[in-house]
């Protein structure tokens, strides 16, 4: 029985006394210190008084205090926190042995914080583009409102009379909005500030942000009469152009900004946190808003992409119905009866929409870091087992003089926590290194990416896994430990004894795993590396090398003449330079927009309706197809190819072989619309949306004609020298010609299909930096075994070498002991890798998952390395001295 | 059997520190503890410097407060005072050991008486 019943009360209040004694051990113990000499003071005087001499008295006093020593503890536990004294206790114990074997602390740290970062970097990418929900209001509830399998944007768009009766006709939706899918990057030329520079804006619908639930950050969104045709030209800012060009000025909001010449009003700076680019545009970024005035854009045809806010009661799949039978009823312009388009959606979550596409890669990403992770625990593992075979005598007799086993393991556990935590420190240094590093690629095509950041829920996993490793690398070594037998331990000097060798069976084992976990790793990382080559190698139908591209601005006033000569002048002065090739105009390049028209038909057929396929339209001018690379059958445009003269297409294969898929077209006409139009050459394919996939029908239309004015101008020039030195003189000649011509980028074209590639990119850098991670960790692993299996049998081999065996024989034996634990580390590893391999099919491209090459050559490297783990060892074996191993015991 | 008996010691100290400070008012650790061994007539032979974790433990709980002060012969000394709460507290267990004591004197009464008979 304690001090009887206490209060619930009393307790809580005598806890937190004692967390405040615990931080104030040094005053209270001077105080107890006080108190008690006093004490013995007191009795003394009293022992005195009764005649007793000074010494007499003295040690009576002490004799009826009983220990001082053991009262101060008492009074100790009494009042501070006892258990957390013991850990203190443990942890100084730990530090101090960390100290004294340096060389294990810092591998084991490095390799721990190497581990936990590269998990933490990478959950924090899967956490921002699979787990955590997107950046809007409510984002379960929206959706992307497209057809099933859409392929590129022009096929996943609709008109603003087609929106419009969505809006009214609708069911499932409380509202729905769009935005125009066709805006090229740098649209708009901002005067006013400096030099003139190009501005991307995009066109959304007036319930844009409301919407989506983004609130500007200052001023407000666009009001009704703002966004139909009309009304005053507004626009809202991007947080970044905002800080950026207008240096976060917050007078801004009422005053208008020059855009093309026009004054805008700013009606409101948008959120930080809004960033348009990486939800719907991935590595683009998007610097102003204006209102989308659906009246003009009705005869545009499609151009709106479509985002609808489900009703609360309203589920996906009800609106997947709901649209099977709506959108049949849509047309493209009301006023034309028979554009009953045969619109289809299938609607989808908005978040699947953005990253569904990436899920395989993520989990695969994910996968190969958690991989990784365990090959870091298992080589901790190792190491510790190394440590506990030298410590083994240290824990023997610490449980000889009287420490519980639980202690000791506490002890073993406190270590392991230890490194744990210090790894978790440099690990989560890192993941914030990489995160921060990736949240700045802006030229990756990932969504959301900038968004990457170690937050709240990356540092609980961060907590999470560091625990959980430092038990997975801390158990078996601590159960070994505690599990030795005590006189054994004591006895065995390390000859070659049983439990040496049990020791060593336990050792290979965890190699071997580790051997074969970097396997799978490596041919992964193979697998992934061969088919990103394969991308590199795919013919684009154009060549990027050599090749740049600039935004040219120019003020034709609308007539085709003024814009043809202003055109001509460019390319004729630009042609001049030292160094060009040629130099043509396009309104769009390759792998950057989308845009699709009615293709091309054979004259005289009758087409079924809904059986001819778009076509992506790009508007040239003479020696776009060349600059571009191109190769051509029949001739390219000339710049009489204008009103004077006839009108011309040059087609791709595709749209050729649709046309006429018997005699070559050249030559012949064919119907584009309603226009006759002859066909004067055809181009290879290009890859026009992306790198990957399949082209489809592509027509290259004269800029000279009225009929398919040029939506813009980007002037590409093939050059001799490498495109970055002739940066500046293109500059000055455009600026020459038109001295409001915006400070744009000379994009050299391979950066275009480099940003193409870039996830893909991604995923191979990462995926094979792990790969080599596995691969040196690996390797420890087997220099590790090896080394100590040399040392335990460093007598052994000084007898044999003394009986006659050669330094070579002695090499040979450790190297073929190495192999052995290799192959059996591959075989397995490479099993598992064909299982993987299949898993991940879907991510290759132009590989087979069973690839022989890359297989054998990963075997081939991880073989290679583990040799060159065990050579070490191996000669070190070889350079015993017989006589020294013999009589060092 | 040692334990026994400290455990005995620890449980009732806490009382009797309280009893005493009831009873006598201010009183500092040595003063508290003669006090004890006299009351009890030397019987209780405790280590005078185990009270001081007894009076940490009471001090904790708020049942009895701590000034430091000067003694009668003029030496600097921690003096310890009941609570109003430690008075509620000493009433609660007074009570509770008065009822234990009698029925464990009934106890062992009924158990001597038998084996004489």
């Amino acid at each position: 029985m304690k001090t009887a019943k206490s209060s619930m009360g009393d307790s809580i209040r005598r806890g937190f006394q004692r967390l405040g004694s615990f931080f104030h051990k040094r005053p209270l113990d001077q105080e107890l210190d006080a108190e008690m000499s006093s004490h013995i003071e007191m009795a003394t005087e009293e022992n005195m008084r009764r005649g007793l001499p000074t010494a007499e008295a003295r040690r009576r006093a002490l004799v009826r205090f009983g220990g001082v020593a053991q009262a101060k503890e008492q009074q100790r536990k009494e009042r501070g926190l006892p258990w957390v004294d013991v850990l203190m206790q443990d942890l100084r114990y730990t530090l101090r042995t960390f100290r004294r074997d340096p060389m294990f602390t810092i591998v084991a740290v490095l390799i721990l914080g190497l581990g936990i970062g590269a998990n933490v970097a990478v959950f924090s990418v899967v956490n921002t583009l699979l787990l955590r929900p997107l950046p809007f209001g409510d984002p379960e509830r929206l959706v992307w409102i497209a057809p099933a399998n859409a392929n590129g944007l022009s096929a996943a768009t609709y008109s603003a009379d087609a929106y419009e009766d969505l809006l009214v006709m609708n069911q499932s939706y409380a509202d729905v909005t769009g935005y125009y899918a066709f805006s090229t990057p740098d649209n708009f030329k901002l005067t006013g500030h400096g030099d003139a520079k190009p501005v991307t804006g995009i066109a959304v619908a007036g319930n844009f942000f409301p919407m989506l639930g983004v609130r500007p950050e200052l001023g407000r969104s666009f009001t009704k009469d703002e966004s139909i045709k009309g009304g005053q030209a507004v626009t809202l800012l991007s947080h970044a152009f905002w800080m950026r060009q207008l240096g976060g000025d917050k007078e801004i909001i009422g005053k208008a900004i020059t855009l093309d010449g026009r004054p805008v009003t700013v009606v409101g700076v948008l959120p930080e946190t809004f960033d348009f680019g990486a939800v719907f545009a991935p590595g683009s970024k998007v610097d102003i808003f204006t209102p989308v005035w659906m009246d003009d854009i009705r005869m545009q045809g499609n151009t709106l992409t479509l985002i609808g806010r489900l009703k609360p009661a309203v589920s996906v799949a009800q609106a997947q119905a709901e649209a099977k039978t709506l959108f049949g009823k849509f047309y493209w312009r009301k006023t034309i009866p028979q554009s009953n388009n045969n619109y289809t959606a299938m609607p989808i979550e908005l978040k699947e929409y953005v990253s569904g596409k990436l899920r395989r890669s993520l989990i695969m990403l994910w996968s190969a870091v958690g991989l990784i992770l365990l090959i870091v625990c298992v080589n901790l593992s190792n190491l510790l087992l190394a440590r506990a075979a030298s410590r083994s005598k240290e824990f023997a007799l610490r449980s000889a003089l009287g420490a519980g086993r639980g202690r000791l393991v506490r002890q073993l556990l406190t270590e392991s926590m230890v490194l744990a935590g210090i790894g978790a420190a440099l690990g989560l240094g890192l993941a914030y290194a990489i995160t921060g590093y990736m949240a700045h690629q802006g030229s990756i095509a990932l969504p959301l990416l900038s968004n990457v950041r170690v937050d709240g829920a990356a540092l609980t996993w961060a907590m999470l896994i560091s625990v959980v490793a430092a038990i997975l690398f801390g158990l078996l070594p601590g159960l070994k430990m505690s599990s030795d037998n005590l006189q054994e331990t004591l006895k065995d000097s390390g000859h070659g004894m049983s439990a040496g060798r049990a020791h060593e069976r336990l050792r290979s084992a965890l190699v071997i795993s580790e051997l074969a976990l970097a396997c799978v790793l490596l041919v992964g990382a193979g697998l992934l590396l061969r088919s990103f080559v394969r991308v590199l190698d795919v013919d684009l139908g154009f060549q990027p090398a050599t090749a740049a591209a600039i935004k040219v601005d120019y003020d034709d006033g609308g007539k085709t003449t003024k814009r043809n000569a202003i055109f001509e002048e460019i390319i004729r002065r630009i042609s001049a330079i030292p160094g060009v090739e040629t130099a043509g105009i396009s309104d769009n390049l390759p792998l950057e927009r989308n845009r699709g028209w009615g293709g091309p038909r054979a004259k005289g057929k009758d087409y079924k309706s809904g059986t001819v396929p778009g076509a992506f339209v790009y508007v040239v001018t003479p020696g776009y197809v060349k600059a571009m690379g191109m190769r051509v059958r029949g001739r390219d445009f000339a710049w009489q190819d204008d009103m004077k003269g006839e009108s011309t297409v040059i087609l791709n294969e595709q749209a050729a072989k649709f046309v006429s898929p018997e005699e070559d077209i050249v030559g012949k006409t064919v119907l584009i619309g309603n226009s006759e139009v002859k066909v004067i050459g055809v181009v290879a394919d290009v890859h026009e949306t992306n790198v990957e996939g399949k082209a489809g029908e592509q027509m290259y239309l004269p800029a000279m004609r009225d009929e398919w004015g040029p939506s813009g101008a980007e002037l590409v020039v093939r050059t001799k020298l490498p495109p970055e030195q002739l940066a500046g003189s293109v500059m000055r000649t455009l600026k020459e010609l038109n001295p409001n011509q915006p400070a744009v980028e000379f994009r050299p074209i391979q950066q275009i299909v480099d940003h193409a590639v870039s996830p893909r990119r991604f995923f191979v850098l990462l995926v094979g930096a792990f790969a080599g991670l596995g691969l040196v960790l690996a390797s420890l692993g087997i220099y590790g075994v090896i080394s100590y299996s040399v040392t335990r049998r460093t007598q052994e081999i000084g007898i044999r070498m003394a009986l006659g065996a050669t330094p070579r024989r002695v090499q040979l034996g450790v190297i073929s002991k190495t192999l052995g634990l290799a192959a059996i580390g591959i075989g397995v590893g490479v099993v598992a890798s064909v299982v993987v391999a299949n898993l991940m099919a879907s991510m290759l491209y132009g590989t087979k998952p069973t690839d022989p090459a890359t297989l054998v050559a990963m075997m081939g490297l991880l073989a290679a390395v583990a040799v060159l783990a065990g050579y070490l060892p191996a000669r070190r074996a070889s350079r015993i001295n017989p006589m020294v191993a013999l009589r060092n015991d | 059997m040692g334990e026994m008996k400290l455990d005995l010691l620890q449980g009732t100290l806490d009382l009797m520190v309280l009893q005493t400070l009831e009873a006598m008012g201010e009183m500092h650790g040595y003063g508290i503890a003669r006090r004890i061994e006299q009351v009890s007539g030397d019987e209780v032979l405790l280590n005078q410097g185990t009270i001081y974790a007894a009076l940490v433990r009471l001090q904790q709980r708020g049942w009895i407060a701590a000034e430091w002060g000067t003694s009668e012969n003029n030496r600097k000394a921690k003096f310890y005072t009941i609570t109003k709460r430690g008075r509620k507290q000493l009433a609660e267990d007074a009570a509770y050991w008065v009822r234990l004591a009698g029925v464990m004197g009934r106890v062992l009464a009924m158990g001597e008486g038998g084996g004489e008979r």
